[in-house]
């Protein structure tokens, strides 16, 4: 058990490792460099050869990528380009506005999806399964920017009840926040609801159908004993993991959603620099999201792992 | 007159086909069972037998529907019982041990706590009172160590220690009716016994009726008073074991029985003709007519009745047959006359394959372990076959027996080129044959063929029949796309399959016509050799003895040599010249088929045919070794040290046995003394068969 | 004679053909037939909307500025004054250029390396697994975003990078429906033939798992419609005034209050193309058995 908690580790180690090549290396393989792509069409030879200087340009991509981690690692992410200030400053607040919405959208998205998924899972193919499963493939398959904008033709301009774009600043008290999160957090709310119960979904279908279930029913256990002690812990336990993915996965959904609703937080913050084309920033947003993900995943893993006997089980 | 504990009458049940039809899986099924009573329910697969087990629990599988008929435990219809109702009957009065029992068992819970689940519910016992009688009934069941299993995962059990649990948790509600669906199918044979016995054993302790479902008629005649025989969806015989095996009255009873191969006699076992109906098939008339010896045109239009023809107390002998009385007369030993014995060639003493000190292990692939390996860090478990010394002539059948893990298919492979050895050579003739098959000469790659136990993985589902007889072909021989189609036409006639079938694919055909295909490949090839690997083992014994019957014609008339790799000693009797006998990847006994089956044999050679059930009622196994799965052989000594019965002390853990030579070409490795082994042995056969 | 010298024989069955009977399946599901024929209606406008459309999409016209629907202009005009109708018919012809050519791309290239690579095995594999869950670890549009500042847009750029992105997602799935099947006998027995490892991909493996191929470039259609759009709406796709959904929606939003109907009828059209293609996905999954449903009880 302790030689799997370790090789998790490690290939989460590695997979970080590999992700901030590909983010760093990947951009100097590209034509052009930082300071092309910065200074685009404005570049004259002198400006170009003194940002480069600046940005130590002129050293081996080696060296610049174990510096570029080091600092990393010791939580320098490095200096914006188009703002001339710490990316660390830029983040800090932006990441918090952020998380608000993300955390919230989860408390109230995850144990939706879960009892709208396990109630279609049960019912499958008779009506509350048809109406769950149609709304879910709608809305899992509408871009987050349109069912925003529908949201806010509704909410914010037939009947203007909440406001359509938030309108305070970046560093406002959360208490100020909230009225500006709830069209982002329904938002965000719909797509993760409709992703996560469609596995949920398929999960409990598979384990009502399984040999040992059907033993159960024809041991003579009541219906409500099957499903909660031998049907679903089976049937949610794969779902933690995908839960994760598909966490990590919706962070793209919310670079869109916070630029719909002009929301400060990383999306806004990342589109900006995209604009600007401050890769720094880019590189360290993508950084920062990618280790959440890692992370995540690997709570994911070891959470399965406590509750998996089949895991914990496991020498070797 | 008893009254019944359980019975059916005129039982149809149905499933909406895929074109909105009806299609039949029972039909009019009519069935008393008594209480106390042991009830074999044998047949083919498809023929309906786990519908009817489950139709006694009050349950349809998704998708069937009751047609008619009624099916009472006790006083009551199960099907007209409410959910409330149906889960005091089921588990309670009723108890099923599933087929795939492993599946069975809820993976996240201990498999203690679900037996507890069975006594809390239908038992009313207390959270306490539960766990000991849970422990209690898990030794019960033979378990060792009770305690200890109460608190394991069914993952970590073996498939003898799960079925024993399976069988506790059934018995935990001392249940009236046992149904027990293929209780023992996919065990290795010894477990098998262990599981038949304790069986037998329960039945006669605790008085419970027990419908045993099993398409194994040897496993069947070990456990059960009366028999009832079932053809596409009908039950065709019913009676008391000793009659319907002794005196088989239904045409397909008989078939069926002839079909099965004797470890007593070395003839080839006769098939029936044809095959069973698809299930749902519609038929007319007696659905047995297409493979009728008997058939006439009364059968074809009027479908036989159950006819009752003896009294016989409680359990009447009944057959569905017009015929009946004409099968009687002729007699069941005429039928033995058509048994042929495997036409042999003289000349099988020209050497053709070799294996000198063959080892094979299989490496484990990775990241992980390349690391390892690189760091030296990595200890390798012995190797899995090791130490084999094997010679296959030309033309002869060479047989490979032993139970799952003891590296026979290793061998096979090894022989192929999928796997090199790592120690020893295999040569063909002059020609090494010691590498993988990419680095062979590759005008040696179409003498050695292959062919694989389950039809259903051996053949691409996407390639039409041609298309797999084809693609050897393209590869071994530079012909013209006329002539590929005219060879692989060939081969089709050759296994007996008309030219209609080149355009179909693998999920158009039955079993054994998909098994035939996979035949037809390997010859198509024009190999000096072919490895059977359990070919026959997924088959039901009607088309197994056809298998059989065809490899037979194929060596007789190509003269190729066979690898026969089994774990059926019967179906090995009647189809080897030569048997090598492997445990744990070592060799303990080779010898020339006929002195195989009698004493002297290697304790481990006794174990397995002691432990083969033949379909003789009363005949019960005689228990040898212990039944203990080992995932790995002993570093050293006889690999078979740990379970052998015949066990001499620890020189059976340190030294490699000897080879003795019992007879003309006869070794078995072992330390007893031939003599002695020998004597012992004898005294053990029972002299006179019962029944 | 023996019974079994007889030659086996059935009734002979009508040609069968596992693409018509995929597509008997599918025309069982009235979701996917509504899912197609959405489809079908996209396309076909898609292809014909140059010789329909009434307006030039580009043309700036300051006397129709900001119109509500009307007999003339049936969708409205937007702030500029065109067209909505026109620009709505010709919005998802680069939208689809763009994402059929990626998803080519992707459907080759992932497709073949997922199924060499679950073949091959070993330690390549393994070291190849661990980029692609690497690339996985981080959100698609991220990468697209990495890639577009380092870069810039072009059409080029965009396609390869969503065949990229896909590509890596179908190597996955390509993997790990090979590694199901290369267990089987039939792999062994062509190995055990000595058939070389090229035949066996195209020819033994590559039949099998094309069904997961099929399902898996359907979905990944949607998906990268999906990004497409949404880079476009964050101004990252096409170069304005060219006409397309997404940039429609994000430069007529900001008047969503006075003029909706230049927002609204772009993210209808792009609604019905993703929802179409969904549906038929679905449909499709379930007809070559991917979704276990019902099947008959024996």
């Amino acid at each position: 058990m302790l030689k799997y908690i370790a090789r998790r580790f490690l290939f989460s180690v590695v997979t970080l490792l590999i992700l901030s090549l590909v983010v760093f290396i990947g951009v100097e393989l590209l034509p052009g460099d930082l300071a092309t792509a910065f200074l685009g069409r404005e570049a004259t030879p002198t400006s170009l050869a003194s940002l480069r200087a600046e940005l130590g340009l002129d050293r081996p991509v080696l060296e610049r990528y174990v510096n570029w981690l080091g600092d990393a690692l010791h939580g320098d992410l490095g200096v914006s380009l188009a703002r001339n200030r710490p990316v660390n400053e830029l983040i800090g607040v932006r990441m918090r506005n952020t998380l608000l919405l993300g955390l919230t959208a989860g408390f109230i998205g995850l144990p939706l999806a879960l009892a709208l998924g396990v109630i279609a899972g049960l019912t499958r193919d008779r009506k509350p399964d048809i109406w769950i499963s149609t709304i879910a493939l709608v809305l899992m398959t509408l871009p987050e920017f349109v069912t925003a904008t529908f949201l806010i033709l509704l909410f914010a301009i037939t009947w203007p009840i909440l406001p359509a774009v938030t309108i305070v600043s970046t560093g406002a008290p959360i208490k100020e926040m909230l009225p500006n999160i709830v069209l982002p957090v329904v938002t965000l709310t719909f797509v993760m609801v409709a992703h996560n119960l469609r596995m949920v979904r398929t999960n409990v279908i598979d384990v009502m159908t399984s040999d040992y279930v059907q033993m159960a029913i024809l041991e003579g256990v009541p219906y409500r004993r099957v499903v909660l002690r031998h049907a679903l812990p089976n049937a949610l336990l794969p779902t933690i993991n995908l839960l994760a993915m598909y966490i990590a996965w919706l962070v793209g959904g919310l670079v869109i959603i916070e630029q719909v609703f002009n929301y400060p937080g990383i999306g806004t913050l990342m589109i900006q620099a995209v604009h600007d084309r401050d890769i720094p920033v880019v590189q360290s947003v993508i950084l920062l999201v990618a280790s959440a993900y890692v992370l995540l995943n690997l709570g994911a893993d070891l959470l399965t792992m406590v509750l998996n006997p089949r895991l914990r089980s496991m020498r070797g | 007159m008893i009254q019944p504990l359980v019975r059916i009458e005129d039982l149809t049940i149905g499933y909406h086909d895929r074109h909105g039809g009806l299609a039949g899986i029972l039909r009019q099924v009519s069935l008393d069972m008594r209480p106390g009573e042991a009830l074999g329910l044998v047949g083919e697969s498809g023929c309906g037998k786990t519908t009817l087990g489950l139709a006694m629990l009050g349950f349809l599988r998704p998708g069937a529907l009751l047609r008619a008929g009624t099916v009472s435990f006790g006083k009551v219809n199960v099907f007209s019982l409410t959910s409330k109702e149906l889960e005091n009957l089921r588990g309670k009065r009723i108890a099923l041990i599933p087929q795939n029992t492993g599946e069975s068992l809820t993976p996240n819970m201990r498999v203690g706590a679900q037996i507890e689940e069975v006594l809390t519910l239908h038992r009313n016992l207390g959270k306490k009172e539960a766990r000991s009688r849970a422990v209690l009934l898990l030794g019960q069941v033979r378990l060792r160590q009770p305690e200890e299993i109460f608190g394991r995962y069914p993952h970590e059990l073996s498939g003898g220690q799960v079925q024993r649990v399976a069988i506790a948790r059934a018995l935990a509600s001392e249940p009236e009716l046992l149904i027990l669906d293929e209780p023992t199918t996919g065990l290795d044979v010894t477990t098998q016994a262990h599981i038949l016995v304790l069986l037998r054993e329960i039945q006669t302790q605790t008085g419970t009726a027990m419908l045993y479902i099993s398409h194994d008629l040897g496993a069947v005649a070990r456990v059960s008073d009366r028999v009832a025989v079932m053809y596409a969806g009908h039950v065709v015989e019913d009676g008391l074991a000793i009659r319907v095996f002794g005196r088989p009255t239904h045409p397909y009873t008989r078939g069926l029985l002839a079909s099965i191969p004797r470890l007593s006699e070395s003839t080839l076992p006769q098939a029936m003709p044809g095959q069973p109906p698809a299930p749902g098939e519609h038929l007319e008339g007696c659905a047995f007519l297409p493979r009728c010896p008997f058939g006439d045109g009364a059968c074809a239009e009027i479908a036989p009745q159950m006819t009752p023809i003896k009294e016989n107390g409680d359990a009447p002998h009944k057959v569905r047959c017009h015929h009946w009385q004409r099968v009687l007369e002729t007699d069941a030993s005429l039928g033995k006359q058509q048994f042929r014995t495997r036409p042999r060639r003289a000349d099988l003493k020209e050497p053709f394959i070799q294996l000198d000190g063959v080892d094979i292990t299989y490496r484990k692939r990775g990241l992980g372990t390349l690391l390892r390996r690189l760091s030296g860090a990595y200890n390798a478990p012995p190797n899995t076959v090791s130490g084999i010394n094997l010679t296959i002539h030309r033309g002869e059948t060479l047989a490979l027996v032993g139970e799952s893990g003891s590296g026979k298919s290793t061998i096979a492979r090894s022989i192929t080129g999928l796997l090199a050895p790592c120690a020893g050579q295999i040569r063909m003739e002059d020609q090494d044959l010691s590498r993988v098959v990419e680095k062979r000469p590759s005008d040696l790659q179409h003498h050695i063929q292959m062919v694989f136990q389950n039809p259903d993985a051996s053949l691409n589902p996407r390639h039409t029949v041609h298309q797999i007889l084809d693609m050897p072909l393209r590869l071994y021989f530079r012909s013209s796309r006329e002539q590929r189609l005219q060879r692989s036409g060939s081969a089709l006639e050759k296994v007996q399959l008309s030219s209609l079938y080149a355009h179909r694919f693998p999920g158009q055909m039955s079993g054994g016509e998909k098994q035939r295909v996979a035949i037809a490949r390997a010859f198509v090839a024009e190999p000096e050799i072919v490895l059977c690997d359990e070919v026959t083992s997924a088959l039901d014994v009607s088309v197994q003895a056809a298998v059989l019957n065809l490899l037979a014609d194929l060596q007789a008339d190509q003269g190729v040599a066979y690898l026969f790799i089994s774990h059926d000693l019967a179906v090995v009797r009647s189809i080897a010249d030569r048997v090598a006998v492997l445990y744990q990847g070592r060799l303990c006994e080779v010898g020339p088929v006929d002195q195989i089956y009698e004493p002297p044999y290697h304790p481990y050679t006794e174990t397995l045919l002691a432990a083969v059930p033949e379909p003789v009622p009363g005949m019960q196994p005689r228990l040898l070794a212990r039944d203990v799965k080992e995932s790995e052989p002993p570093p050293k000594g006889c690999s078979f040290q740990r379970r052998c019965p015949r066990r001499q002390g620890p020189i059976c853990d340190e030294e490699t046995p000897p080879w003795q030579a019992v007879g003309e070409e006869h070794f078995i490795g072992c330390h007893i003394p031939a003599e002695k082994l020998c004597v012992d042995q004898m005294s053990l056969i029972p002299t006179a068969s019962p029944g | 004679m023996t019974a079994n010298a007889k030659t086996l024989e059935r009734p002979a069955v009508v040609e069968y053909n596992p693409f018509k009977e995929t597509w008997q399946r599918f025309r069982r599901s009235p979701s996917g037939m509504i899912g197609l024929t959405i489809l079908v209606i996209h396309l076909t406008i898609a292809v014909t909307s140059p010789l329909l459309v009434p307006y030039s999409p580009t043309k700036i016209d300051s006397k129709s500025l900001t119109q509500s629907p009307s007999s003339e202009h049936l969708f409205g005009t937007d702030s500029f004054g065109r067209d909505v109708l026109t620009r709505v018919l010709l919005g998802g012809r680069i939208a689809l250029l763009i994402t059929l050519t990626a998803g080519a791309l992707a459907l080759t290239w992932g497709g073949l390396s997922g199924i060499v690579l679950g073949f091959v095995g070993g330690v390549i594999d393994e070291a190849m697994m661990r980029v692609v869950d690497a690339m996985l670890a981080l959100p698609s549009l991220f990468l697209y975003l990495l890639v577009i500042s380092a870069l810039g847009t072009s059409n080029t750029v965009l396609i390869l990078m969503l065949a990229f992105r896909s590509g890596i997602s179908i190597v996955r799935i390509a993997r790990s429906a090979t590694l199901d099947f290369v267990a089987r006998d039939f792999i062994t027995a062509a190995r055990a033939r000595g058939e070389r490892t090229w035949n066996v991909v195209l020819r033994e493996l590559l039949p099998n798992v094309l069904d997961i191929l099929m399902v898996q470039w359907a979905m990944r259609w949607s998906w990268m419609l999906l990004s497409f759009s949404g880079l476009s709406f964050l101004g990252f796709g096409i170069t304005p005034p060219t006409p397309d959904w997404g940039l429609m929606i994000a430069e007529n939003r900001a008047r969503l209050a006075f003029a909706p109907w230049a927002s609204v009828f772009p993210m209808l059209a792009l609604s019905t193309l993703v929802i179409g293609i969904n549906l038929a996905a679905d449909a499709l999954a379930k007809a070559v058995g991917l979704d276990r449903s019902r099947e008959a009880p024996v």
